[in-house]
């Protein structure tokens, strides 16, 4: 039996995952971290247009700060998302960016004087200030109050990515590349590593670690049509959930990027619309005032994808012998912006559609984008239900994103959820009561159970893996997609129940247990068919709408019955469905209690704590009227004991400087 | 319309870690189809034909860089070469250069990391870190541009593949390594000089050991100025060891 002792093992090399292995190296802890494909060409590197932190240095972000990203992140979450964590992150984003910066990122920086942007379809010339000349720069993204979307052109994934990246590698923080976990190793209590399998030759190695961390991004790849990376399957979250007792959050939640391209699903950046683009319907009308007068083409994602599919519904989509799309046009905005500012977006546009988006519209349709569930942890990534299990970025719950994530959100959480997180293993693994030693004949077990299973695989089964993949994804895009009914969801886990039963009875058609991509795609549909069902049982089961979770017999937010989370687990390995529970949102401690999020539907049924809670907050922000907004906030809800000390105290900005030092 | 093209693929095929596994032509024959690409039609051989065929893609949107494999004999990315700029008949290859893992899959993600860990390709700035609560040190915004045109690269290793010099220097850190050092070169944030960049790459390993052939401008994907940026480096490293 192959073993490797490590103190903390990070499964998934992305964004979350590289930067909390430096989080906690740099506090004095040894780290390896586990990728499918080298680091820097993770997932991470897909986000474009940006990364949400309150600078304020543009002057369409002026009077930004932690306050209005606060209330954006809470409204765009529809009220599922934890209040204190998004307090957490929008005070730590800043920080984030800056240090990003000092790493050597080359943020797209604000230029003094005049320029001419694209407001709401109109040419409109704004003045930025002499004094922001040369800081970091913001563009508007949807769903939010300032511009507030720092970003490197549209390529601000990438360059983070190999900003971090690079400080992984100038720490000495091993990457082991192509190799891919297939079980983590606990006792229902405690986890202590996992079961990993070598991509290249096939061969099982036990990695035993005191922490574990699940940064393994999202599980797009459960879908047909989706803007995820090919390796975005899930399967961090399959291995909480295959553990029995750690639980998986808000599974349900799933969210559609307005603007994939046609038909393959590729992102086009939600920059492109912040920067002035117009969705057009077939006769070339812009539409989206038609529906959302307050925010147009900037709502938040859901509402935008809904609207998209409502109109395509009402036969007003582009005709293609693919289906009907949508036009997405940027010509408005001129070469010269497009091959600056969206350059990335001219080159697919280039290469995979054969069109100039300077000259042509591109063709959209909603596609799946982002998994707002994970791994449900508390508000410093350490899983709920086993010790020792951490999880961060897009695979993680922990809950800051709530039923629907604003865009540019993502990566930022990425870093600051990373170094969060990060700071959290370390004093985990600084605690001596924290101290396990690992029982060999556990780990013999799980290395046995995972070794059998390949091999029945390579066995006598006659299921294939491939085709029962392809039957998956076309049941979550036709029917747990973005519009929803108890009817079709009924169809979705049913049908999906018998594919897990099948997807027991996989046969191989080589048998090879090296390098074999039938046998990858055997193992993991097993798992995915597990997260599909979660995802579609806990979609069938919640009789509202919330967010991206869209259900067109229950289309009102109910916050009466449905103001809490799903926590699934999965505790039976045998069994066809998970279990479902729920953790009640607490109105009474919210710093901003339910309402209506500024756009979207306006009907909604109300928490019966939501009136006093209401007025307890008016009534405290009375009476501290005057006092800063630091003192309000602070009466309002405490948050900064669960940040780590030196994260804490106030961030700078152009309008409200620091005394110096 | 006319009838849709049958295409035939062939592959390159072996397995190093299969024992008695020969390099061998292997063809497939896919009906195209409307906006197909490689990543479309090698995955349907995969998945229809012949589920051991190895190959690596990842974001198949053309800006991670898993995907470089000899298209009819030149290094480029498979996931956004449409069919239909091909013949008929289109031979597939694995890179040059990179330790072969099997049929299209190489090895590209240890060479770059060793390449990074030789040419010390990460930001090293000067003093102590800035206080991050406090407002940013402002850069000049058209700098920022230049470095971001650098930093575009995607590491997918066709510049390595398509040039000259790799195939007699085993450890020359080629135009993506050159690259790296021209942006934090140009980096003000970054804290070091000519005479320590010398040391890492005025040799024949390094920026003295490239011949102009310039095959890796005319690959690179991304379009990187490639020729221009090795010839200032060279410029500044002759200058440099002259001193």
């Amino acid at each position: 039996m192959k073993v490797v002792q490590t103190e903390v093992l990070v499964i998934g090399g992305g964004l979350a995952g590289l930067r909390l292995a430096v989080a906690v190296q740099r506090r004095g802890h040894e780290a390896i971290v586990l990728s499918l494909v080298p680091a820097k060409r993770s997932h991470s590197k897909a986000a474009q247009g940006g990364m949400q932190a309150s600078l304020g240095n543009v002057i369409k972000g002026q009077g930004d700060n932690e306050d209005v990203h606060f209330e954006d992140t809470v409204r765009g979450s529809d009220w599922g998302a934890d209040q204190q964590v998004v307090r957490m992150f929008v005070h730590t984003a800043p920080q984030a960016v800056r240090e990003l910066a000092a790493w050597g990122v080359p943020w797209s920086r604000v230029r003094a004087g005049d320029r001419e942007v694209v407001i709401n379809g109109q040419r409109t010339t704004i003045t930025e200030r002499t004094e922001a000349h040369g800081l970091i720069a913001q563009r508007d993204f949807g769903g939010t109050k300032k511009w507030r979307t720092c970003h490197v052109s549209d390529g601000t994934g990438h360059a983070m990515l190999q900003a971090v990246a690079d400080q992984a590698i100038a720490g000495g923080i091993p990457v082991h590349e192509r190799t891919e976990a297939l079980a983590l190793i606990h006792d229902g209590r405690r986890c202590h590593g996992a079961v990993v399998r070598n991509l290249v030759d096939g061969s099982l190695t036990a990695y035993l670690a005191k922490a574990t961390a699940i940064a393994t991004g999202g599980a797009g790849r459960l879908y047909r049509v989706t803007t995820n990376a090919v390796i975005c399957e899930g399967i961090g979250h399959a291995l909480a959930l295959e553990t029995g007792v750690a639980a998986l959050g808000n599974m349900e939640a799933v969210q559609f990027h307005p603007t994939g391209i046609f038909p393959a699903g590729i992102l086009v950046t939600e920059g492109c619309r912040g920067d002035g683009g117009l969705l057009k319907d077939a006769s070339g009308h812009r539409f989206m005032p038609d529906y959302e007068p307050e925010k147009k083409e900037l709502a938040s994602r859901d509402v935008v994808s809904r609207r998209m599919e409502q109109h395509i519904r009402a036969g007003k989509g582009v005709k293609s012998r693919f289906g009907d799309h949508l036009w997405l046009d940027i010509t408005l905005l001129g070469e010269k912006h497009i091959r600056t500012n969206l350059r990335e977006v001219y080159e697919i546009c280039q290469s995979f559609l054969g069109t100039d988006p300077v000259k042509d519209p591109i063709a959209v349709r909603p596609a799946q984008h982002y998994t707002m569930g994970g791994v449900r942890t508390d508000a410093h990534g350490h899983s709920t239900g086993l010790v020792g299990l951490f999880a961060a970025g897009e695979a993680a719950c922990w809950d800051l994103h709530g039923f629907n994530r604003l865009g540019g959100n993502s990566v930022a959480e990425t870093v600051v959820a990373g170094r969060i997180v990060g700071e959290a293993i370390a004093d985990f693994c600084a605690d001596p009561a924290q101290d396990a030693s690992v029982p060999m004949g556990l780990v013999r077990e799980f290395m046995q159970r995972e070794a059998a299973n390949l091999q029945a695989m390579a066995g006598s089964g006659r299921e294939d893996a491939s085709a029962l993949r392809v039957r998956m994804q076309e049941i979550m895009t036709e029917k747990v997609g973005i519009f929803r009914t108890g009817g079709e969801l009924r169809a979705a886990v049913d049908e999906l129940q018998s594919l897990l039963v099948r997807s027991r009875r996989i046969g191989l058609r080589s048998a090879d247990l090296g390098a074999n991509p039938e046998l990858v795609t055997a193992y993991r549909v097993q798992k995915m068919l597990k997260l599909a069902l979660t995802i579609a049982y806990g979609a069938l089961t919640r009789t509202e709408s919330r967010g991206a979770h869209y259900r067109e017999d229950f289309p009102r937010r109910d916050d009466a019955a449905w103001l809490k989370r799903t926590l699934a687990r999965w505790p039976r390995a045998g069994d066809t469905l998970p279990e479902l529970g729920y953790e009640a949102l607490d109105v009474s401690a919210m710093e901003l209690p339910p309402g209506w999020r500024g756009y979207g539907a306006k009907d909604y049924i109300d928490h019966p704590d939501t009136p006093a809670r209401a007025a307890a907050v008016a009534a405290l922000r009375e009476q501290l009227a005057g006092a800063d907004r630091f003192a309000v906030q602070r009466s309002l809800m405490p948050w900064e004991h669960l940040l780590p000390a030196a994260l804490r105290g106030r961030n700078e900005r152009i309008d409200e400087r620091l005394p110096t030092p | 319309m006319s009838p849709p093209r049958r295409l035939t693929i062939a592959v390159l095929r072996h397995n190093p870690r299969q024992p008695g596994s020969l390099p061998r032509w292997q063809r497939y024959e896919v009906e195209e189809a409307d906006g197909m690409t490689l990543f479309i039609a090698l995955n349907e051989i995969r998945e229809k034909q012949d589920p051991t065929l190895q190959f690596d893609f990842v974001c198949r949107a053309g800006i991670c860089g898993s995907c470089a494999m000899l298209i009819d004999g030149k290094p480029a990315l498979a996931c956004r070469t449409l069919t239909r700029m091909l013949g008929d008949e289109v031979r597939l290859a694995p890179l040059p250069f990179f330790e072969l893992i099997g049929d299209l899959s190489v090895d590209t993600g240890k060479w770059m990391r060793g390449m990074s860990e030789r040419v010390q390709g990460w930001l090293q700035a000067q003093g102590a870190e800035p206080d991050l609560h406090r407002i940013e040190a402002a850069m000049d915004p058209d700098l920022a541009d230049r470095i971001y045109e650098l930093d575009r690269c995607i590491e997918c290793g066709c510049c390595v593949a398509g040039c000259g010099t790799a195939r007699m220097r085993e450890d020359f850190v080629g135009a993506v390594g050159m690259n790296r050092i021209a942006r934090f070169r140009l980096d003000p944030r970054d804290s070091r000089s000519d005479a320590d960049w010398y040391d890492i790459v005025g040799n024949d390993d390094g920026v003295f050991g490239c011949m102009s052939l310039l095959a890796c401008q005319d690959l690179c994907p991304k379009q990187l100025p490639l020729a221009t940026q090795i010839a200032y480096l060279r410029r500044s490293m002759a200058r440099q060891g002259w001193a």
